[in-house]
Order: structure tokens, then C-alpha cells, then sequence
């Protein structure tokens, strides 16, 4: 993936040349390995910036939201259909995007690499497969599939699915992957055992909201957690009140969320709250057949009826 | 709601016309049964807050 770069700096400078675009969006590298920061190249000389490599994980539709510029994004799989969320929920119209689009294999876990070593990690390079993790006194090679984000690692769209410019041929689609292994477990739970399950996820969370943050479909100009009249969630650490917030905001993402990983990548204790996102994912495909952000000119099915839709809920 | 630890038959829609007065009779006799029998919830319950 490191081989896109060229590519992706020659287009970035031609359309900021043309005059196409005021921004390109895309990654500059970071202050600390593994953790590439986005960046917004204003100038034809700014794209001497631009990075690509396996720690381009934050979702950059999370930038776009109500923008006035013409910009151009460098998009991958999820990006792409995040950005499709986003000009279908009216938050960017595609005219002024220049989506340039990114086969994506798939980004590595920072967190996982950071606990297989004892020391800092100061310096990781890589090529088509493989890490190299260098720190005081080791230095090793890994294989990156073996350090992929589990929402990579279970990716079934990794090519773009809106463009207007493509930096590479496309990847091979990952086939046969059974996504909800995990989930299913969780399902199968009684009520009882459940509550301490969720009761010890979210026991380190610190209510710091960077899953929130982080994530492209939390634009509401005052979020519910936000709100004190009325107030619709405690603002403590009492079990209770963390729980309703994650799930509340689970719900928010319901028929939206692609899977990009951006809230579970943003926390800070690494909490794994895709876990309620992906169920509602996987309720909307198996109940409207739904993908989110596949498509523009499909509406979503929270804000369509069909006769249909499912009712047997209802008595 | 199940998913994250509710018992199923706690929660119940349903759809009753304003011109339907005996179905809502039944509805509201059917749930309030249902729930009594399932008993007090447990889950989601704040209970006093915790001191250090």
C-alpha cells in the first residue's frame, strides 16, 4: 500500500493546480509511530506532506461534515461509503467532492503491536506484507496480517465504492468471512449473564467521548449526552449511566455505520464497543437487507417504509 | 433491546386504534401480566450512588 503514495501525490497536486479543489484531504505522518494524523494540503506544495501506509485508520468523512470548500478526499473502502452516508444525509454535496479512492488491505492495530513489545516503539516502516518494529534495543519483522484492526481483518469492501479517481487497481474482496462469530456468542447469553458481559466492557470507560468524536455519523450539533434539558443520559461513572450511553449511541449509528473501527481505534482504553454497532449492522442486512453507504441513490431503510418491512414485533 | 441484557417479553409494541377499546383492554392485561411475571427489572436499575 506504501506504493499508492506517488500516485496519490500526483493527483492531489494536479487538482489543487487546476484549481479544482481548495483542500486535498488526506495523512500526514504523526508526532508517534502508528498514528498518522489528518491533514488538510491547501497548496500544490503541501502534498509533499501526504503519507500512505498501514496507519491511515481514522476515517476522514469525519472532516467533511458541513463544508463549504470544494475538497478532495482520499478515500478507502469505508471512507467511501461513509462519505456516500454523508451527501445522502445531506452533510456535503458530491458536486463539491473530488473523491480519490484507495484499495485498501486493511490497517494495523497499534494497540496490539504496542503490547507484543516491552520497550517504545520508535520507528515502524513497511512494505506490501510485512511490519518492521524498531525500538530501543529489538527490532523485529511481522507479518501485517497478523496485526490487521479487527474490523480490517473482517473487511468485506475493501475497494472504494464512489470515486472519481483511482490510485491503484482494485484489491481482491475478502470472500467466506463469517463477521459476527463474536456477536452470536453474546446472543446466545442469557439476560442475566449479559449484564455483567456489558457491565465489564465498558467497566474502563472514561466517558471521554472520542468514539464519539472520532466517528463520522456523530455530527448533531448538541449530542444527546450533551443535553441537560432534558437530560437524557447521567453524566457519572455509574455502570448504568455508561451502558445507556453506549448503547444509545450504538442506536444513533443504526443502518449508518460501516464498520471503519474510528470509535474503537479513538479510545484510549480500547474498549470494543463495535460490538453493539455491529449488531445493529447486522440486524439491518438480515432484516432490509441493507449495507450502509453503498449506494447514492438508495434512501436507507430507517427513513424509507416498504409493506414489507418486518412487523412481527408488533402485536 | 434483548442484546444488551433485557428479558424478552419486557418490552412489547403494539398497534391499537383509538376505535378499538377492547383490544387495548386485552394489550394493556396481556403486558401487565407478562411483566409481573417476569418480576421487578434488574437490569439498567440505578441504584444510590457510589461514595468512595
Amino acid at each position: 500500500m506504501t506504493s499508492y503514495i506517488q500516485k496519490i501525490k500526483e493527483v492531489s497536486e494536479r487538482l489543487l493546480k487546476e484549481g479544482k479543489v481548495d483542500a486535498v484531504l488526506g495523512f500526514r505522518k504523526g508526532t508517534i509511530p502508528m498514528m498518522n494524523e489528518p491533514y488538510f494540503a491547501r497548496k500544490p506544495g503541501d502534498v509533499q506532506h501526504l503519507v500512505w501506509d498501514s496507519s491511515c485508520g481514522i476515517n476522514l468523512a469525519n472532516y467533511l461534515t458541513d463544508r463549504q470548500e470544494n475538497i478532495a478526499i482520499i478515500a478507502k473502502g469505508c471512507d467511501s461509503r461513509n462519505i456516500v452516508t454523508h451527501i445522502i444525509e445531506n452533510k456535503i454535496k458530491r458536486e463539491q467532492l473530488v473523491i480519490i479512492g484507495v484499495p485498501c488491505k486493511g490497517m494495523i492495530d497499534r494497540r496490539q503491536i504496542n503490547s507484543m513489545f516491552d520497550g517504545e516503539i520508535l520507528d515502524v516502516t513497511e512494505d506490501e506484507n510485512n511490519i518492521t518494529v524498531k525500538g530501543d534495543g529489538f527490532e523485529e519483522v511481522i507479518n501485517k496480517n497478523d496485526v490487521l484492526q479487527q474490523n480490517c481483518a473482517l473487511c468485506i469492501h475493501r475497494n472504494p465504492v464512489e470515486f472519481d479517481e483511482l490510485i491503484a487497481e482494485t484489491v481482491e474482496e475478502q470472500q467466506d468471512i463469517d463477521r459476527y462469530e463474536d456477536l452470536r456468542k453474546i446472543e446466545a447469553m442469557s439476560p442475566a449473564e449479559k449484564d455483567p458481559f456489558f457491565e465489564d466492557l465498558f467497566s474502563t470507560c472514561i466517558r471521554c467521548y472520542a468514539c464519539r468524536n472520532a466517528c463520522p455519523l456523530c455530527y448533531c450539533p448538541t449530542c444527546f449526552t450533551d443535553e441537560s434539558k432534558p437530560q437524557w443520559v447521567g453524566k457519572s461513572q455509574d455502570e448504568t449511566d455508561i451502558k445507556t450511553f453506549h448503547f444509545l449511541r450504538a442506536f444513533h449509528c443504526a443502518g449508518r455505520c460501516t464498520d471503519c473501527g474510528a470509535c474503537e481505534r479513538a479510545c484510549p482504553v480500547g474498549i470494543n464497543m463495535r460490538l453493539l454497532t455491529r449488531k445493529l449492522e447486522k440486524d439491518c442486512f438480515d432484516l432490509f437487507e441493507w449495507e450502509a453507504g453503498m449506494s447514492l441513490d438508495v434512501r436507507p431503510p430507517l427513513d424509507t417504509y416498504k409493506p414489507g418491512d418486518p412487523d412481527d414485533f408488533i402485536k | 433491546m434483548e442484546m444488551m441484557g433485557l428479558e424478552p417479553g419486557r418490552i412489547q409494541f403494539s398497534w391499537v386504534s383509538s376505535a378499538e377499546s377492547t383490544k387495548f383492554v386485552t394489550v394493556v392485561k396481556e403486558v401487565t401480566d407478562a411483566v409481573k411475571a417476569l418480576g421487578p427489572n434488574q437490569s439498567f436499575v440505578k441504584t444510590k450512588a457510589r461514595v468512595a
